[in-house]
């Protein structure tokens, strides 16, 4: 009787120990890898976060002797802050304008039936998403070129915002379509105008998704190199991602002062839109991409 | 939820649902005519530099146009001499070969693969631990690319850099003599985080009693995910994949660290366009090559709707 | 003065499917009055016609003394509550209520003064600075209502009231739509596919089935005179029992006895012909011992519903062979079990004739009712 019971109660515990083990390994391993992970993201980063700081910067990491010095070569640099203005003209611009257009055609393509509807937003988020960028640099330069758009911010900006409605159509009717029509037609019952509707109920009821689009635009332009540097010429109306790449290819000696605080100037904004994103809306993903 | 004590339905056919949302064409009053007010700025810039460079493309890859020189003033039609001329260009052909190794290690392998296991390892997660991974990794793709190009290229420098200094190689020159490795990594960490969202987002999805289901009948982690994660995020797996090809294709970010270097070893057809046609100027060819660009983007993304749909059907 | 008048009213929809099918129909000032019908019969295409966010193909919508065929919903002067409220969430509960004299630019005072009267007389006071996603479903129709009563509208038009509430809910909220309704006395009208909440709530009903109305009562007059097979097995908790039936000289054969010819179908039928006899279960009465004038057949299923159980028993085969049920409700205390043999003696003046799916009779509901005809003179 006893001796059953030791065999049963010994089986049992080197089984729950045996699993015991392979839970703590597994979270073991777990951890190793995030931390892993953590390392290999944090790397490259962290020199952004100690460079503009350090008393005599260098390419490599290092604990820095801790200096604010380094942001007046900024002020030195004639294009540096120019370059920051330029990027808010044109994200902004863009964004403005993504958002305007973007929201009207959304909201005629959900609410009101258009014959092949569907078929066309397809094949323009796909013409989009393959067009955009490095395969038709080569018409879109000679395009701008017959528009006099060379040299010219609006012609950037106009540039942008065609490659991005297709995607921000799709983004924002995904939005229009969940938000019920009940909505317009008891305003409607009630007397409201067309106009009305957008203003007291529709552009309300998908502000997060507005927010969304306008945010994701800045982003984008924000980041672009490839448009500006096709089609602007001269430093002076460079946005901050031109001036940055010609700050370390340009010129022998990169001054790592003024690359180091510039870096970090230029990233702020969209690392605390990031933050004010995620905290107000939470960084997740809108229908859209599901689809 | 409605409780139905009537009998059962004889719908009229093809009759509109009688309940719920209500399909009405136009809901706010709208009217055709304002209607197509609304479209119209858009699909006028949509069709200015979306359709007519795309249109564009076609007509100048049978020409000889260059940026510079005689054929600038009057180019000549040369028919399909721009793509017989590719297809037999070694340049070209090593480069469409390097931007396969580009989308293949980078997107699918690097970023998909990186990005799930991220996912599913902060699955259960709440807490300081997954919002600093996640800061992170979004940090890395939210930074504008011409700022993480030259922080690339101050972490593999070859003198000071902090890579060699972490790896005690000192002089170990990276870009030069593992240009491509460079870049995929490079990629990698650029593009994690729109997977590693998406599959936090499909694994959300994934109902909890069918995986506690699965530990219950005591499947290994191998095996949950075999059998009940991956069925359930087919759709998302796809979606993700195909996009990030897209992405990484077109992708033009590899110009800034290696600007094809060294001996065009990390050439993509990206950088290789900008290349040929804007630096070299011959606009013709260039635009030749991007049409192929084209077609081969056409091919990605009409493989993902064929399958999507299929999984569509199935479901 | 805001009765409602359609004339040959017809809704065919792009894609060629026809809504509503010529129809006809006056619904009286101060009525309550229900569309009630199956999924896709048209019901609430019907409703949305009258409002207007339907255009109708042809024929006229009058309100009062307006014809308001093609005015846009606006100015028609109806307010609508939809299936799902429509609160708009991104406004407080004064703000919704409020919403219609905004759009009538009343005042800001005055609108918000009438929001907190209009709110007070449904309760929902204490709920004024809220935002619709933090009330009850119950609270949200209610705040819904106030919004529709708000702008003193000469018709409302509701579309499934109850249908989002769940079970327990919805009889209250029942017996609460109906007191406000008799309170306000304003035209009302409301879709429902639910035959219990149309009997219990309406003045008057008209049961559509595709596109058109097949009849127009009073719940007396459709439950116990149903003018068409349709209605008689839509309407009721149970179906109405149909049974292939022939007339053999001054009596019915059906499932193999003899019952007497319902009195108003008297001289109406010749001798011979194929009709279906129709009963409710409710208006039969169970006998386990033999009695004349009734059906007979063996108990095979006995469901209890609380105060009273429904019995099905299989009946003699019709004349043709075809195998017949017929179900009874027989009140507690007296249940048969299965494996019994019963009678089923229809009570005097409750059953019906069917000749090619109308019902026959003298009295008989005419094709196109008018209001308040003479059919329910039996009850």
């Amino acid at each position: 009787m006893s001796t059953v019971t030791t065999t049963t109660d010994g089986t049992g515990t080197a089984d729950r120990s045996r699993a015991a083990v392979r839970h703590m390994l597994a979270r073991i391993g777990r951890y190793v890898f995030l931390c892993l992970v953590l390392a290999f993201f944090a790397l490259p980063l962290l020199w952004l976060a100690t460079a503009p700081f350090d008393d005599t910067p260098t390419i490599g990491t290092s604990l820095p002797d801790f200096t604010l010095d380094n942001f007046r070569a900024l002020l030195d640099n004639p294009y540096a802050l120019t370059s920051l203005v330029n990027s808010v003209w044109l994200a902004g611009g863009t964004a403005l304008l993504v958002v305007t257009f973007a929201a009207l055609a959304a909201y005629a393509l959900s609410r009101v039936r258009v014959p092949g509807r569907d078929a066309l937003l397809y094949g323009l988020l796909l013409l989009s998403s393959i067009v955009t960028g490095t395969a038709t640099m080569v018409p879109l330069f000679e395009l701008a070129f017959r528009l006099h758009l060379i040299d010219s911010r609006l012609g950037v900006i106009l540039i942008l915002t065609g490659g991005l409605l297709p995607a921000a159509i799709f983004i924002l009717k995904d939005f229009m379509d969940a938000t019920p029509t009940s909505y317009e037609e008891s305003a409607r019952v009630f007397g409201a105008s067309p106009l009305q509707i957008m203003r007291h109920i529709v552009v309300p009821v998908v502000r997060p998704g507005l927010a969304t689009v306008g945010v994701w635009a800045v982003a984008n332009v924000w980041g672009n190199f490839l448009v500006p540097f096709l089609l602007l010429r001269g430093p002076d109306k460079a946005p901050a991602a031109v001036i940055m790449y010609t700050l370390y290819t340009e010129g022998g000696q990169a001054d790592l002062r003024l690359l180091s605080t510039f870096s970090l100037l230029y990233s702020l904004p969209v690392a605390l839109m990031f933050v004010f994103v995620s905290s107000r809306y939470g960084f997740r993903f809108h229908g859209g991409i599901k689809r | 939820m409605v409780q139905v004590t009537s009998r059962p339905d004889e719908t009229v056919g093809g009759a509109r649902p009688d309940t719920g949302a209500s399909p009405a064409p136009d809901a706010a009053g709208l009217g055709r005519a304002r209607a197509a007010g609304f479209l119209v700025p858009s699909m006028v810039l949509i069709l200015l530099f979306l359709v007519v460079p795309a249109a564009w493309t076609i007509y100048l890859g049978v020409t000889n146009y260059r940026l510079t020189g005689l054929a600038a003033a009057n180019p000549e039609i040369v028919g399909l001499d721009n793509y017989t001329r590719a297809l037999t260009d070694e340049r070209f052909r090593t480069s469409l070969l390097l931007t396969l190794q580009f989308v293949l290690g980078s997107a699918v392998l690097g970023q998909a693969g990186l990005g799930f296991a991220i996912a599913f390892a902060l699955r259960d997660r709440r807490g300081p631990l997954r919002r600093v991974v996640e800061a992170f990794v979004l940090l890395s793709w939210i930074l504008p690319s011409s700022v993480v190009a030259f922080l690339w290229i101050a972490l593999l420098d070859r003198d000071a850099g902090t890579l060699n200094a972490l790896l005690g190689t000192p002089g170990m020159a990276w870009l030069l003599d593992h240009p491509m490795l460079s870049i995929v990594i490079f990629n990698t960490w650029r593009g994690t985080a729109f997977s590693m969202m998406l599959y936090a987002a499909a694994l959300e999805n994934v109902p909890r009693s069918h995986l506690e289901t699965a530990r219950l009948a005591g499947a290994s982690t191998w095996q949950q995910l075999r059998d009940v994660v991956f069925p359930r995020i087919r759709g998302h797996v796809l979606t993700n994949l195909l996009l990030i090809s897209l992405w990484t294709f077109n992708d033009f970010t590899p110009f800034l660290i290696t600007a094809g270097g060294p001996e065009q070893r990390s050439e993509v057809l990206a950088v290789y366009v900008y290349k040929v046609a804007l630096s070299g100027g011959e606009l013709g060819f260039g635009a030749a090559i991007s049409f192929i660009m084209l077609l081969i983007n056409l091919v990605i993304a009409l493989v993902y709707l064929r399958m999507l749909g299929r999984r569509k059907e199935r479901a | 003065m805001s009765a409602i008048t359609l004339r040959e009213l017809t809704k065919v929809y792009p894609n060629g499917v026809r809504a509503l099918d010529a129809l006809d129909l006056e619904i009286a000032d101060g009525e309550f009055f229900a569309l009630l019908g199956p999924s896709g019969c048209g019901k609430t295409t019907l409703l949305r016609t009258i409002a207007g966010l339907e255009v109708a193909s042809g024929g006229t919508v009058r309100i009062g003394e307006r014809a308001v065929t093609n005015l846009p919903p606006g100015q028609r002067d109806v307010a609508m509550v939809f299936q799902d409220y429509a609160l708009f969430p991104h406004m407080t509960v004064r703000d919704n209520i409020a919403y219609p004299l905004r759009i009538k630019k009343v005042g800001k005072a005055a609108r918000q003064d009438k929001a907190a009267a209009t709110a007070d007389e449904l309760g929902l006071s204490a709920l004024l600075d809220r935002r619709p996603g933090q009330l009850s479903g119950g609270q949200q129709q209610r705040v819904a209502l106030a919004r529709a009563m708000a702008c003193h509208p000469q018709v409302f038009l509701l579309d499934e009231p109850l249908s989002n509430l769940d079970a327990r809910l919805r009889l209250e909220a029942r017996t609460f739509l109906k007191r406000l309704q008799r309170e306000l006395g304003v035209t009302t009208v409301f879709v429902t596919h639910d035959q219990a909440e149309a009997l219990a709530l309406a003045d008057r009903i008209a049961v559509m089935e595709g596109g058109r109305i097949r009849q127009v009562g009073t719940p007396t007059e459709v439950f116990r005179r149903p003018a068409n097979t349709f209605v008689a097995g839509f309407i009721g908790s149970t179906p109405m029992n149909l049974v292939p039936a022939r007339v053999d000289g001054d009596a019915l054969a059906v499932a193999g006895v003899r019952l007497p010819v319902p009195e108003e179908a008297r001289g109406e039928v010749t001798d011979g012909e194929h009709l279906v006899y129709g009963v409710r279960p409710e208006y039969l009465d169970y006998s386990p011992d033999p009695v004349t004038d009734a059906l007979t057949g063996q108990v095979v299923v006995v469901e209890n519903l609380g105060s009273f159980s429904l019995v099905s028993l299989d009946v003699l085969p019709a004349e043709d062979g075809t195998a017949t049920s017929v179900q009874v409700v027989v009140p507690e205390g007296r249940e048969p079990e299965p494996g019994d043999t019963g009678w089923v003696a229809p009570r005097p003046g409750r059953s019906l004739v069917y000749r090619d799916g109308e019902l026959v009779g003298s009295a008989a509901a005419p094709p196109v009712p008018a209001p308040r005809t003479g059919v329910g003179a039996d009850a």
